[in-house]
């Protein structure tokens, strides 16, 4: 599954490819909504962790615009939930993820990211 | 006694591509739940299991510290395996976010000094360089086990990227056998990279002499 917390966390490893390379974008998304459950203590640990412009613009590309531009200050229940879907619920479970700077195509496949390259690939 | 994963919904079949949880996967979950109260009260919120072959492991993290307290990412070079983590995950109630990967790569950057939780049960067998690359280039079966020389090939590329993972108060539990050195890897990591570790756990199983390594940075505050 690449929920975008996952998605979060990874950037792109190709050989040469150190700058610009994250967020990976997502193409041919396909989502599926999985409920789980909602720990706002887990939520608010995490938050330090995440990169706020990537993971509001990726919602976006997936058509989800509930987050705000700007990180608030003052994280209350209503946001925690909000964030809660955002990065735990949807599942891509098809598609690609391309890498901004260089294009390298990491296919997603059965929820899957391959990140894997080919030798020659390698940084 | 906190219940081994659920691996019902694996087959046969499955465990032509995929190792198969044995004697060092059993030990790891030994050494973890001897660890259970201490690591819940830790409370690590990203864990990372490089190589989780059927997901017995990180299913068994999750079970111990709550399905959702924590992220539990895993890594696998076998994109088999990457299907039956994700799979052992859903049947054992845990989300297991399965990456199909090198080692930590693609996840590296992001994840430095953030994993509270790392694992790895490596491809720790003796063999010659050839078979381990050969293993490492073709993923199957044999790169489950096939470790190169001293079994330690991976092993020696991962303890370089294992400190730079770890949060301040991270924890890092490694398998190894007795052929990998371990008086050897213990001082390479103290004296390279500052990480203090001991063996936590060790048991023979046929020929095997399976020792559970357990390092944490120095200074922590978590005491044993
Ligand atoms: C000894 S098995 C352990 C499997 C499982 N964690 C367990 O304890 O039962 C080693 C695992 O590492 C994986 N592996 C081998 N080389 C790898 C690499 N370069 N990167 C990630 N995983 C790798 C193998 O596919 C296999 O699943
Ligand atoms: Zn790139």
């Amino acid at each position: 599954m690449v929920r975008l917390i996952t998605h979060n966390l990874l950037s792109c490893h190709a050989k040469g490819c150190t700058t610009n390379n994250f967020p990976l974008q997502f193409k041919d998304a396909e989502i599926e909504h999985r409920e789980a459950d909602f720990n706002p203590e887990f939520i608010r640990g995490l938050l330090p962790k995440i990169e706020w412009k990537a993971l509001v613009d990726t919602a976006k590309e997936l058509g989800d615009t509930s987050l705000p531009y700007e990180q608030p200050e003052m994280m209350d229940d209503e946001l925690l939930k909000t964030l809660h879907h955002v990065l735990l619920e949807m599942h891509v479970e098809e598609g690609q993820m391309i890498c901004p700077n260089c294009n390298h195509v990491y296919p997603i496949s059965n929820g899957i990211p391959n990140m894997l390259l080919a030798e020659h690939e390698i940084a | 006694m906190i219940p081994t994963p659920n691996l019902s919904h694996l087959t046969a079949k499955d465990f032509e591509r995929v190792y198969e949880p044995a004697e060092d996967t059993f030990l790891l979950l030994d050494a973890l739940e001897n660890d259970a109260e201490d690591l819940k009260s830790s409370r690590p919120l990203i864990c990372l299991e490089i190589g989780s072959g059927s997901g017995c492991v990180s299913a068994f993290i999750g079970t111990i510290l709550g399905p959702s307290s924590a992220l539990y990412l895993c890594t696998d070079i076998n994109t088999h395996a990457c299907q039956c983590t994700v799979a052992t995950g859903r049947q054992n109630k845990v989300c297991l976010e399965s990456v199909g990967t090198y080692l930590d790569r693609s996840l590296h950057t992001r994840l430095k000094h953030r994993v509270d939780l790392l694992i790895f049960n490596p491809p720790y067998v003796p063999t010659d360089s050839v078979e381990a690359e050969s293993a490492q280039s073709s993923p199957a079966i044999a790169s489950a086990w096939a470790g190169g020389i001293n079994g330690m090939e991976l092993t020696n590329t991962f303890l370089k990227l294992a400190p730079e993972l770890l949060a301040p108060q991270g924890r890092f539990y490694l398998v190894a056998v007795k052929e990998n050195n371990i008086p050897r890897i213990l001082a390479a990591m103290l004296n390279e990279h500052d990480l203090a570790g001991k063996v936590v756990l060790q048991r023979r199983a046929g020929r095997e002499h399976l020792h559970i390594l357990r390092f944490e940075k120095q200074g922590s505050q978590v005491q044993t």
